[in-house]
């Protein structure tokens, strides 16, 4: 057969065709739910990071309430969740044209925050005037403070880069006070916000801690060969490795680290340490690696979230903001059954209630989470967190770190 | 004279349209103006010399990034006012250096370039200034940023039509049409092809700066990305990039289809959008109105 200009169309129309009945088939609803809606990336560049920390963790949320009946409201009926979803294509202009849909076409009752720090800060002002409460629980900014005061409404739940920086310059006070390593640090940042954020923190913190960075780079989004700029920290003298790094570059380095056998007593990378995944990066010797965030892995109630969403999913969570996430969900969950969906009484109770989550009693500050981990490390096979050390559930750092 | 006064009519009636429109509706017009002046824009200077640029989001970006840097210092219309040298002075910049190129090495270059200003915006910003997220809080309505987007849009298809009219007009038709022919014709390649590339690239650069208080959240990795480009392309061959209104009439269907199948079809939808660009480059390489033409004369002919 010949591919003619008719063929072509032929197919196309039946294409068509074909793409408006599933669309007829997906349009049913029911009576009496609860709308809520979300617009997060799909495809593009913040798709990974959606699809580990934000989405699984909706779908799952959404499961266990519809599963239970539905949101419990004030009077005590029971609604069942109807999810309306986009994709915001990793595109600020198509996210906030979706949340305008959401909020004036779809009518929903409550509209749940896209991932990660310019997605939200896009859509803050639109939540805002349309009077939607926002957790934007996957921003991590140092301006949060400045934002819940401009948009009364947003909560900032995963603090700012100096605290990052901070809890490490903690954890690696202590090892030099206690002399197992040497006060001399290797740091590598990505040039791009997350990197910069964190290291414009930690060099003002460390030089307070007393702790001398010997080498300090950053290299562009995107490297994939990490050989240079490795040889040139582990040359450098320094006992720590600090690594202000995104996923794949978190990869990257671990895997150049053990292929040349590089083996500093603290080896702290940044995004992706706390990825369920690392541990096969690493080839099973992630022990003692440090990363970003934490869990408390002791707790119960994270055991059993960790085995719900591995069933839902298909994958354990991530270590940092995957718990926060369902946590903050859960909050709205409470705050729904204590105020009802009206947005002014819910605001009101996000910021001044305290409820009961997976990561324990949640009480916002000036509708920030503060109460939050800052450094985790792997030990025997799972990420825990090691600081704050006084938070209850905070285990030991083990330093230095085995050997790979 | 009536053309005139019919495209006339309409923008006055796109103008009003804001008034009954929701916020929904409103951000639907916002983005089919950005992309009717984005392919159009493209178009005073791609389509007719058959250079495909897809620099579209260099400049848009850059639009987007002047405003993000100068909101707080500068008058808005100030603020503008730089967007538009700075894009002017770049697109000088650059066309002096690379319009010698031609075919896949120009597009190619082209690519590039969105890149290389990215790269050199981050490295500015992370060993100069130690910051890289810029915040542009600015009191614009979306109806505000639907007239400035409509008012672009009008300038470049106004400024096509005008330039189609002029020397310059004539100059790039010939040298879409033979570059050889054209130089031998004693037309000033490099000079036509500077004007041109200069008056599409500001444009552009403006269409991102209007568009930015919309994200209030600015960094490189948002405003330069890439599908803008591509998407501008495509919207522009569809409608016919040679033509006046084809830009037009390829922009807001693409644009309405794109919003269709992401509401509908979140998961699958980039497949739908790869089928679709075959589609218009394999059934329609000249475009929809070039096709209508071709139909026309067919039918034409069957009659007699």
């Amino acid at each position: 057969m010949t591919i003619t200009r008719r063929t072509t169309l032929r197919a196309l129309a039946s294409g068509v065709a074909m793409t408006m009945l599933l669309g007829a088939n997906l349009a049913h609803s029911a009576d009496e739910t609860v709308k809520i809606g979300y617009a997060v990336a799909k495809t593009g560049p913040n798709a990974t990071g959606a699809g580990i920390t934000t989405i699984p963790n909706y779908e799952l949320w959404v499961k266990d309430i519809n599963a239970a009946g539905g949101l419990t409201m004030p009077d005590g009926s029971k609604r069942m969740i109807e999810v309306i979803e986009y994709d915001d294509r990793s595109s600020n202009e198509d996210l906030v044209r979706a949340i305008e849909r959401l909020a004036t076409k779809d009518k929903v009752d409550l509209i749940l925050p896209p991932w990660g720090t310019g997605s939200n800060l896009a859509i803050a002002p639109l939540m805002d005037r349309f009077g939607y409460p926002q957790a934007a629980v996957t921003a991590v900014t140092d301006k949060a403070p400045e934002f819940a005061a401009r948009w009364k409404r947003s909560y900032w739940m995963l603090g700012g880069g100096h605290d990052y920086a901070n809890g490490l310059a903690d954890v690696l006070k202590a090892a030099v006070a206690a002399g197992t390593i040497n006060n001399k640090i290797a740091m590598v940042s990505v040039a791009d916000g997350f990197g910069i954020d964190l290291v414009n923190g930690a060099r003002p913190s460390f030089k307070e801690a007393g702790l001398e960075v010997v080498y300090d780079k950053t290299y562009p989004l995107g490297t994939s060969d990490f050989a240079a700029l490795m040889a040139e920290a582990q040359a450098s003298g320094a006992d720590s490795f600090v690594a202000f790094s995104y996923p794949p570059d978190s990869f990257g380095m671990t895997k150049t680290a053990q292929s040349m056998g590089y083996n500093p007593k603290v080896f702290y990378v940044g995004v992706g340490g706390a990825f369920p995944i690392y541990g096969q990066i690493a080839d099973g010797k992630q022990e003692g690696v440090m990363s970003i965030g934490g869990v408390n892995a002791a707790s119960p109630a994270i055991k059993d979230y960790f085995a719900r969403h591995t069933d839902s999913a298909g994958a354990p969570p991530d270590s940092w903001a995957s718990a926060i996430t369902y946590a903050s969900l859960e909050m709205l969950a409470q705050a729904v059954e204590r105020v009802g969906l009206d947005h002014g009484k819910l605001a009101g109770e996000l910021s001044t209630g305290t409820f009961s989550t997976i990561i324990g009693d949640v009480k916002l500050e000036d509708n920030q989470l503060r109460d939050l981990w800052w450094v985790g490390q792997w030990q025997g096979g799972t990420f825990v967190a090691v600081n704050p050390s006084d938070k209850d559930g905070a285990v030991a750092p083990v330093i230095p770190k085995p050997n790979w | 004279m009536i053309r005139l006064a019919i495209a006339l009519l309409g923008l006055v009636a796109l103008a009003v349209v804001p008034l009954f429109a929701s916020e929904y509706e409103l951000g639907l017009l916002i983005g089919m103006a950005t992309y009717v002046a984005l392919a159009s824009a493209w178009a005073l200077f791609s389509g007719q010399t058959n250079y495909i640029s897809l620099a579209t989001v260099a400049f848009y970006g850059t639009g987007a990034y002047t405003v993000a840097v100068l909101n707080e210092s500068l008058p808005y219309p100030a603020v503008l006012l730089c967007a538009a040298l700075i894009g002017a002075g770049m697109a000088l910049l650059v066309g002096l250096s690379t319009l010698r190129l031609s075919g896949i090495y120009f597009v190619i270059f082209t690519f590039g370039l969105a890149e290389l200003v990215r790269q050199l915006i981050t490295w500015y910003e992370v060993s100069i200034t130690g910051t890289l997220g810029r915040y542009i809080f600015l009191d614009l309505t979306a109806r505000d940023i639907y007239w400035q987007m409509l008012a672009l849009a009008a300038v470049a298809i106004g400024l096509t039509a005008w330039i189609n009219r002029t020397r310059l007009g004539l100059a790039l038709r010939a040298i879409g049409d033979d570059e050889v022919v054209a130089a031998h014709s004693g037309i000033h390649l490099a000079r036509t092809k500077l004007i041109a590339f200069t008056l599409s690239a500001t444009l552009i650069t403006l269409v991102g700066a209007v568009a930015s208080p919309r994200w209030v959240y600015v960094e490189p990795l948002i405003v330069f990305n890439p599908t803008v480009s591509f998407l501008t392309v495509i919207m522009a061959l569809l409608g016919g990039a040679n033509r006046l209104w084809g830009p037009l009439v390829g922009a807001i269907p693409l644009f309405l289809l794109f919003e269709w199948l992401s509401v509908n079809f979140p998961d699958t939808y980039p497949i739908f959008l790869g089928l679709l660009f075959i589609a218009v480059v394999f059934v329609l390489p000249n475009g929809v109105l070039a096709g209508l033409d071709d139909l026309r004369a067919r039918f034409g002919r069957r009659g007699k």
